[in-house]
């Protein structure tokens, strides 16, 4: 039997799996996205994530208060049944529209549970990115005291 | 220099529910301080989770994440899951904690 032969099969599967696994082909953002964070309005945080205005998705589900006594603390939720690997939020009337993005590997579930400043009373959209489209869930938060000044 | 995390990981049926607790100012560059000067901006951007050395979450933060940032998500996995939490800050400051999935 040809070792060399042997040899570079073997190594050719150990590459192959680790492929397979996404150990090698995971380029993860690492890179914090400052023109997102930056973008002062939904179309520019759209534009900056590579979509135009997503549709709107029953599959994107966001759970928030609809009021919130104080802005500087807003717990939000966003859940979806489709199999996401981004998801961000977005606050439509805060000085920088992009709150936060979450990039999710396969095997996380599309969940994700945090907290949120908003200056005033605004529309928060949850995008989630499936199969390399975006879609969305909106809702009205009312706030009677803004998170942001002060 | 700073505080540490705290982080909290449960398995059950196979899925991990992992909450963190940062403790940060994630200052906003809005605020103004009492002489009226604007404080600048000063905030985690950038977090990454990892459990038995394979990411399990990454996320980007803007200043508008609240002020002790808290983040739950959950993902596939195991009791006993050594989970490895780091992130860095607008300032370069970075944090790292771990945690044991039970």
């Amino acid at each position: 039997m040809n070792k060399q032969r042997r040899d570079l099969l073997k190594y050719s599967a150990v590459f192959g799996l680790m492929a397979s696994a996404g150990l090698i082909s995971t380029a993860q953002a690492e890179e914090w996205n400052k023109a997102a964070f930056e973008g002062k309005s939904l179309d520019d945080v759209f534009k900056a994530l590579g979509t135009s205005t997503p549709d709107k998705s029953s599959a994107v589900t966001l759970n928030a208060p609809d009021i919130a006594e104080n802005g500087a603390v807003v717990p939000v939720s966003v859940t979806s049944s489709l199999k996401a690997d981004q998801i961000a939020i977005l606050v439509e009337k805060n000085p920088s529209t992009l709150a936060a993005q979450f990039f999710l590997p396969a095997g996380t579930e599309a969940f994700v549970t945090t907290r949120i400043k908003m200056g005033q009373t605004s529309n928060v959209y949850a995008l989630v990115k499936a199969d390399g489209k975006w879609a969305m869930a909106v809702k009205e938060i009312k706030v009677t005291l803004g998170g942001c000044g002060g | 220099m700073s505080d540490p995390m705290r982080v909290r990981a449960t398995e059950k049926d196979g899925i991990v529910d992992v909450k963190i607790l940062m403790k940060h100012d994630m200052e906003s560059g809005q605020r103004k301080d009492a002489a009226g000067k604007v404080v600048p901006a000063w905030f985690i951007n950038v977090l990454n989770v990892k459990a038995q050395g394979k990411d399990v979450f990454n996320a980007q933060f803007g200043p508008a994440v609240s002020k002790d940032p808290f983040l739950n998500f959950k993902y596939k996995g195991s009791k006993g899951d050594k989970i490895v939490v780091s992130w860095v800050d607008t300032k370069g400051d970075k944090r790292t904690d771990e945690a044991t999935a039970s």
